[in-house]
C-alpha cells in the first residue's frame, strides 16, 4: 500500500489488460482526441466514399447490378451513422464533425478523390478499397474504445459481403468479351497503388501510429497490414487472370510474403494536400448536400418542436401523422 | 423493336414495371445527396423496393413473352415510345419537397392500385401485389409524414411544398385517366378500372394535406400521355443514361 498511481498509468494499465473503454470512464485528452479524429475521419471516408459508387447507380448495366450496387451504397451511409455515432460519445456533435469536413479541418480517406471512370471501378472499389478496408477494420473490432469496436463488428460483416460483390464483378469482367476483360484489367491499373496507399505511409512516416498502438487503439502498424492485404490480393488477381500493375511484386520465399515496388508517396501527400483528381468535386458535393437540406432539417426541426408543445399541452393525446 | 407486344395482359405487366423502373431510377439518384443521412437512407429504400418490384414485373413479362426474353432486355433494350410509365415518375427530382411531393401522389395511389391488383384475375399479379403493398404502406406513411412536416413545418417549406405540389397535380391526374394499356387490363379482368380509384386517393391525398395545414389543391388541366409512350422529353435523358452501359456492350452479360 501507499504506492500511488497516475489517472494515466492506471489507464494504461487498464488497456494494457485488454478492457474496453466506455464512454463515462477517465481516459487522457489525447486518447480523446485521437479517436474523435479517426472516427470521424472513418465517417467522412463512409458518407464521401458513397459518391464515387452513386456515380453508376443510374448506370448501372443490369437490374441486378443496380440493387446490388444501390444497396452497397445505402450500407455505407449506414456505416457512417454508426461511427458518428460512436464519435458522439466522445463529445462532439455530429454537426461539429461535418463542418469539419467541409471547412477542410476533418479529412477523409484519399481513395475517393480518384474517379470513377468504368463500371470495371465499381468491381475495383469493391475488391481492393474494401479489401483494404477491411483488412484496418478487422483490426479495429479489437480496438480498446467499446463504442468504436462494436460498430466495427458490425461494419466488418457487411464489408465483407462488399468485398465478395466486388470480387465478383471483376470475375465477371475477366471473364467476359474482350473489351470486359480490358476494362476489368484498365480498373485494376489505375486502382491498385491509390489502394495500398490507404493503409497510410511506413511506419516511420506515420506520426501517430506509435501512441495509438500503446493506447491499443491500433493493433497493427501500417505496414503490417498492407503486406497482409498484398499477400491475400495477389492470389486472388491470379486466379481470374487479371495482372497486378507492379513489375516488382514477387513471392519471396524466405519471408513468406509478397515484395512490392516502391510507392509514389508523393501523389499519396499530393492528394492528401487537395491536389487529387476529385477532392474538389467530392467537398463540393457534399457541400451542396448539406446547403439544399437545410431548408429539409430546419422544416422537420419546426415541425417537431410544434409536435413536443402540442403534446405537452394535450398529454392524453397522440397525433399519428 | 424486337420486344414490343400485342398481348395486352403482356402490355399491361410491363406498364407496372416501367412505373416502377423510371420512378426508382429516379430516386436512386437521391443516393449519397440526401439532405439528412437517415432520409438518405430511407430514400434509397424506396427506390430499392420500386426496382425490386420492377423485376418481379419484367420477369413475368419476360415468361409471358418468352423465345428467351429477360427482365434485362425489357428494361435495356426498349426504347422510349415502348415505355408505358406515368408521365409523374419520369419527372424530374427538383429540391426534396418536388420529390416527396411526386412519390406522395404516388405511392398514394400505388397503394390503392395494389389493393385493387388483390383482385386481379390473373394469379401472379395478385402474388406480386399481396407482396407489394406492405412496404407501398411505408413508403405512402414515409412520403404523408414528409408533406406533414414540409406543410407545417417552417414558412419556407411550406411555400416550396405547396409549390411542388401545385405542379405535379396535373400530371397526377393522368393515373385515373385509362388508357389502352389499362383499360384493355380492366376488361380482361387482370387491372383495375384506375378512374375508380379516383375518389378514394383524393380522399387520402385531401386528408393529409388537411394535416398538413395545406390548402386544398386546384388540380388543373391533366397532363397524360406516358402510358401511351408519349413521354415528356426527360424521358429520353432518362434511358440514355440508365441504358447506355447496358447497349455499348449488347453482347456482354454482367
Amino acid at each position: 500500500m501507499g504506492e500511488t498511481h497516475s489517472l494515466e498509468d492506471r489507464f494504461q494499465a487498464f488497456v494494457e489488460a485488454e478492457n474496453k473503454v466506455e464512454p463515462k470512464h477517465w481516459m487522457p485528452d489525447g486518447y480523446r482526441k485521437t479517436l474523435v479524429r479517426q472516427i470521424s475521419q472513418h465517417a467522412h471516408s463512409e458518407i464521401v466514399g458513397m459518391l464515387p459508387e452513386a456515380n453508376w447507380i443510374t448506370r448501372a448495366p443490369s437490374l441486378r447490378a443496380k440493387l446490388i450496387l444501390l444497396a452497397k451504397v445505402q450500407d455505407e451511409a449506414g456505416h457512417g451513422l454508426y461511427l458518428y455515432s460512436a464519435a458522439e460519445t466522445l463529445g462532439t456533435s455530429r454537426d461539429q464533425m461535418i463542418d469539419d469536413l467541409h471547412s477542410g479541418k476533418a479529412k477523409y480517406s484519399s481513395i475517393f478523390n480518384y474517379p470513377t471512370l468504368t463500371w470495371a471501378d465499381m468491381g475495383a472499389i469493391g475488391w481492393l478499397v474494401d479489401g483494404a478496408a477491411i483488412a484496418n477494420q478487422v483490426m479495429l473490432c479489437r480496438t480498446s474504445y467499446g463504442p468504436y469496436s462494436r460498430a466495427m463488428v458490425r461494419i466488418c460483416k457487411e464489408e465483407s459481403f462488399h468485398q465478395r460483390q466486388g470480387f465478383e464483378i471483376m470475375m465477371h469482367l475477366a471473364k467476359g468479351t474482350p473489351e470486359q476483360k480490358a476494362m476489368a484489367q484498365d480498373a485494376l491499373n489505375r486502382w491498385w497503388w491509390p489502394s495500398i496507399m490507404m493503409f497510410g505511409p511506413s511506419d516511420d512516416q506515420s506520426p501517430n501510429s506509435a501512441q495509438s498502438m500503446k493506447w491499443r487503439i491500433k493493433r497493427k502498424s501500417n505496414d503490417e497490414l498492407r503486406q497482409e492485404f498484398i499477400d491475400k490480393t495477389v492470389p486472388q488477381a491470379e486466379f481470374i487472370g487479371l495482372t497486378i500493375p507492379d513489375p516488382d511484386l514477387r513471392w519471396n520465399e524466405e519471408t513468406g510474403h509478397y515484395d512490392f515496388g516502391t510507392i509514389n508517396w508523393t501523389e499519396f501527400f499530393d492528394v492528401i494536400a487537395g491536389n487529387g483528381p476529385c477532392n474538389a468535386e467530392r467537398l463540393a458535393a457534399r457541400q451542396k448536400a448539406h446547403d439544399e437540406g437545410a431548408w429539409v432539417r430546419e422544416a422537420a426541426a419546426a415541425y417537431a418542436a410544434k409536435q413536443a408543445s402540442r403534446s405537452a399541452r394535450r398529454p392524453a393525446q397522440t397525433h399519428a401523422a | 423493336m424486337k420486344w414490343d407486344t400485342c398481348d395486352p395482359k403482356t402490355a399491361y405487366v410491363l406498364h407496372l414495371a416501367d412505373d416502377a423502373l423510371i420512378l426508382g431510377q429516379r430516386l436512386s439518384a437521391w443516393c449519397g445527396h440526401g439532405p439528412i443521412l437517415e432520409q438518405d437512407i430511407a430514400l434509397t429504400n424506396v427506390a430499392l423496393d420500386l426496382i425490386g418490384l420492377a423485376r418481379q414485373y419484367y420477369g413475368y413479362a419476360a415468361e409471358l413473352i418468352g423465345d428467351g426474353c429477360t427482365e434485362n432486355d425489357l428494361a435495356f433494350f426498349r426504347d422510349s415510345r415502348a415505355f408505358t410509365n406515368h408521365l409523374l415518375c419520369e419527372q424530374p427530382n427538383g429540391h426534396w419537397g418536388d420529390t416527396l411531393a411526386r412519390q406522395f401522389f404516388f405511392d398514394t395511389f400505388h397503394f390503392f392500385q395494389l389493393e385493387a391488383l388483390q383482385q386481379s384475375s390473373d394469379e401472379r399479379l395478385r402474388h406480386i401485389a399481396a407482396k407489394a403493398i406492405k412496404e407501398t404502406s411505408y413508403h405512402a406513411q414515409f412520403s404523408a409524414e414528409w408533406i406533414i412536416r414540409m406543410g407545417d413545418g417552417t414558412e419556407e417549406s411550406r411555400s416550396k411544398i405547396t409549390q411542388s405540389l401545385r405542379h405535379f397535380a396535373p400530371f397526377a391526374l393522368e393515373l385515373f385517366i385509362p388508357a389502352q394499356v389499362d383499360a384493355a387490363a380492366h376488361d380482361l379482368g387482370f387491372g383495375p378500372d384506375v378512374s375508380v380509384l379516383e375518389s378514394d386517393w383524393k380522399e387520402k391525398i385531401q386528408s393529409i394535406l388537411t394535416i398538413a395545414t395545406l390548402s386544398p389543391l386546384e388540380w388543373g388541366f391533366p397532363k397524360k400521355g406516358g402510358k401511351s409512350g408519349v413521354h415528356s422529353e426527360h424521358h429520353g435523358y432518362i434511358l440514355a443514361e440508365m441504358q447506355s452501359l447496358a447497349r455499348a456492350y449488347p453482347d456482354a452479360t454482367w
